[in-house]
């Protein structure tokens, strides 16, 4: 059989986990499943299984997609059943597939999130961040492979929308996945840089949806 | 989850620690169930969930329809700071709920330098550390693990210790406290009836007069308590209960895998040994269980190994048959199988073969002595040509990492035996030059000395511990006698071998200097990073506390020592004879050649120990 592309959700206490961590906790979920990883060749071989786009702790996401290889063919119908039902908390598999296109086709987030600020005003401060985010640039410091330096990441924001809300102010945008990835983060270290005033006391993130490039939802 | 500990956990080191939610964890509905039990390991999550006894509790206690009980851990510094900051109280991680909330807060302390760990986490939930200031019947605050054979330093901040194994006595005290709560009894009745059960230590019902040398004068209970509290055990292991369905951690711990316990006690007798004394009697599970419990604990949490543990694994008389069993089942599977506790005289060739087939590790040999005089002494049957044969065979088998374990500072050691530490290692290498199959990789043999502990319960219960210059003088007389560059030689640090040799032996009166040396900011100590001699140094001098009394004084055998109302099962008189062997350097038959009637037989109850 060949590449097999599961799409699961890590919410809740789930969202800790790092990494590198998940990878392993997969790993052995798959074993309780009684589902045998494909490893890799070589001297040191290790389950072909990879996750897309890896997320930071403490973000949230619905759309989360790994890749990985079978030992033996399996039935793809209930496998993320079998599976959620042998994850930690928060983990949640929506379902398995044979892919037909590349991760890499992966090109926009869609993240919503909720900036929370303990003693400001909600409606001022959503209006400023509106404002603040209609700028046609954005340039703040930003660590990269060769150091810190300047980026402009307001190309890397498709749309950006505010709304207030119960907890907060609600943020919903669509930001670049890869070739440049945005880190949701950024929008709030770009307040902190450049508009401390908005800058929120706390702010979580959760990815929704991956597009491709045309707009269309990826699968 | 908690908003304050939401905006916590992005900023602190592996967060995933402290959020609960891992696979296999107990949730239950708090308002349908009477106890609400804390379970509370002094140390990071990391080792306790790496902890067999705790996980083997937690369900033997969770078993209970009327408790829940839940996991807590105390956080490492960063985590700690941001609670404090945060106002965060100490939260249990199932329910994320405060220690506060609970009817009964557990510890499991297996080390002294755990202690002011536990003062720390009540502290850190606002519950009063001394017995004293707890009036209220709730919440119970007890604790059980090795720390109990001596809970006399700890006698001011736990309302009754659990002696011995706890899968039983646990579930009989729950039930009790149940009573207890619903029938609204003040605490002074709950402890009354408690001491009653077997295995129960309620310090509060013993009093202590001291001479004016400061020794012991007399211990009395009061209250209907007994005057000797008996070590609880677990007759019939392979009847009594192991998590096959453990909570699976969500990110590294110390100790990742599925753990077996071969069997519980020790066949061997080494008179510094405080397990292989407080275990006693012996009980072993048969290697069908064994099997049984360990595929069925691979399957349900999908680890990558398996690790059997006991004090001394080459002594489990289905050793093979047991390796047998799980390699079937492990090798096709990629699962490694590690056997940690091997004797250097009775490693066999074929186990080690066996084991190659899936993991090869370095090899490590407790030594403990220099000389053969010595290792008669302390009854370490272990010979030179033994541990030689088995480095041989090791190098044959493609091992190219020895490590040897010694202590210095044992009763009788001389200089010479010190030098004998260094000539063994050299011994060792020289067996790699002529045995190694593939010297390609070269070879490191690593030389590892503690400071010698005398500790209760054990034979050298009496003997004085050797003062930290005089450590340092036989390390240094180690290191320059060490000459060949392939060894490495690490010791390990006097200063807390000092501490934890007054705590280990020591009283009541330590309280004082317990908590003070907390209240200066001392826990989590077991680790480097935090310990300071200064802080306990300090607490020494301002309770006029003397180490001198507790770590380096002989005692002579007829002093009422502080421990004396705790019965670990084994005679007093065996451990007076056990000492007379050492001073003659005669060893003493293991339990397998012949019984000596130790006397920790009677705990069976009729039952047969399996010495
Ligand atoms: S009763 Fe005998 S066989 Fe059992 S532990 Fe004691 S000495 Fe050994």
């Amino acid at each position: 059989m060949d590449k097999i592309r599961l799409r699961f959700k890590k919410t809740g206490r789930a969202v800790y986990i790092s990494h590198l961590d998940l990878m392993h906790t997969l790993q052995r979920g798959f074993s309780r499943a009684g589902y045998a990883l494909k490893y890799s060749e070589g001297f040191n071989p290790h389950p072909q299984i990879s996750i897309a786009l890896p997320l930071s702790v403490g973000a949230s996401s619905l759309c989360e997609i790994m890749d990985f290889r079978l030992k033996e063919d399996a039935e793809l119908s209930d496998m993320a059943e079998n599976l959620s039902r042998v994850m930690p908390e928060g983990i949640e598999m929506i379902e398995a597939y044979e892919p037909s296109r590349k991760v890499s086709e992966i090109k926009w987030l869609h993240v919503e999130g909720i900036m929370e600020y303990d003693e400001r005003d909600k409606a001022e401060m959503c209006a400023g961040l509106e404002k603040f985010f209609a700028n046609d640039e954005i340039v703040i410091m930003k660590k990269t492979k060769r150091g810190v330096g300047e980026t402009d990441i307001r190309p890397a924001i498709s749309s950006v929308d505010f709304m207030v809300s119960e907890e907060g102010v609600k943020v919903s945008a669509l930001i670049s996945a890869q070739e440049p990835t945005l880190n949701p983060e950024l929008l709030v270290d770009a307040l902190r840089q450049k508009e401390p005033r908005l800058c929120p006391d706390f702010a979580k993130f959760t990815r929704i949806e991956t597009y491709d490039a045309a707009g269309k939802v990826f699968r | 989850m908690d908003k304050r500990l939401e905006r916590i956990l992005p900023r602190v080191q592996k967060p995933a620690r402290y959020t609960g939610g891992e696979y296999n964890q107990i949730i239950k509905d708090k308002n349908a169930v009477d106890i609400r039990l804390a379970f509370c390991f002094p140390d990071t999550y990391e080792i306790g969930m790496s902890n067999l006894g705790m996980s083997i509790l937690y369900h033997t206690m969770n078993s209970l329809d009327y408790v829940w009980c839940e996991r807590v851990f105390a956080p490492w510094g960063d985590m700690y700071e941001e609670m404090k900051k945060a106002q965060l109280p100490l939260y249990a991680l199932e329910s994320g709920d405060s220690l506060s909330d609970f009817d009964a807060i557990a510890f499991s302390i297996g080390y002294e330098m755990a202690y002011t760990t536990v003062l720390d986490m009540l502290d850190m939930s606002g519950i009063p550390v001394r017995c004293s200031d707890r009036t209220e019947l709730l919440p119970l605050v007890f604790a059980g693990g090795t720390a109990a054979v001596n809970a006399e330093p700890m006698a001011a901040f736990i309302d009754l210790f659990i002696v011995g194994e706890g899968e039983e006595v646990n579930n009989e005290l729950l039930a009790l406290l149940r009573e207890a709560k619903l029938g609204a009894w003040s605490k002074k009745q709950f402890l009354a009836k408690a001491a009653q059960i077997e295995g129960v230590y309620v310090p509060s019902l013993y009093n202590v007069e001291y001479n004016a040398d400061g020794t012991v004068s007399s211990i009395s209970a009061h209250d209907g308590a007994p005057e000797q509290v008996t070590k609880r055990i677990v007759a019939d292991l392979d009847a009594s209960p192991y998590p096959t369905k453990p909570i699976v951690p969500s990110t590294e711990v110390v100790h990742d895998r599925v753990a077996l316990e071969l069997f519980r006690g020790c066949v061997r007798g080494c008179r510094f040994c405080q397990a292989g004394h407080v275990y006693r009697p012996i009980r072993a599970k048969k290697h069908e269980t064994l099997v049984r419990q360990g595929i069925e604990t691979l399957k349900n949490t999908g680890h990558e190994n398996v690790s059997l543990l006991s004090l001394s694994s080459s002594d489990y008389r289905e050793l093979m048959q047991l390796c047998d069993g799980l390699l079937e089942y492990c090798e096709p599977r990629s699962i490694g199988l590690s056997l940690p506790s091997l004797r250097a005289d009775n490693f066999s060739m074929d186990i080690m073969h066996k084991l190659q087939k899936v993991r090869k590790s370095g090899l490590t040999f407790a030594v403990e002595g220099g000389s053969q005089r010595l290792r008669d002494a302390i009854n370490k049957n272990v010979t030179e040509e033994d541990l030689l044969n088995t480095c041989r065979l090791a190098f044959e088998g493609g091992w190219n990492s020895v490590k040897l374990y010694y202590m210095l500072g044992l009763p009788t050691e001389t200089d010479e035996d010190i030098v004998g530490i260094a000539e063994m290692a050299n011994k060792v290498l020289h067996c790699w030059r002529t045995y190694a199959k593939n010297k390609n990789r070269g070879v490191k043999i690593t030389i590892s000395t503690s400071c010698f502990i005398p500790k209760p319960h054990s034979p050298f219960q009496w003997e004085a511990q050797i003062s930290t210059e005089e450590y340092l003088r036989r390390v240094n007389l180690l290191r320059s006698s060490i000459t060949a560059r392939n060894v490495v030689y690490n010791w390990h640090d006097a200063e807390t071998s000092l501490i934890e040799a007054v705590l280990s032996r020591g009283d009541r009166r330590l309280a004082d200097v317990i908590e003070r040396v907390w209240r200066m900011g001392g826990r989590l100590e077991a680790w480097t990073d935090y310990f300071t001699l200064e802080r306990w140094y300090k607490a020494f001098e301002e309770t006029c506390t003397d180490t001198w009394f507790y770590a380096q004084r002989e005692r002579s055998t007829d002093e009422i020592l502080p421990w004396d109302m705790i019965d670990v099962g084994v005679r007093r008189q065996h451990l007076i004879h056990e000492r007379e062997q050492c001073y003659a350097s005669a060893l003493s038959p293991d339990c397998r050649k012949q019984c000596s009637a130790c006397g920790a037989e009677k705990l069976l109850k009729g039952g047969r120990c399996d010495g």
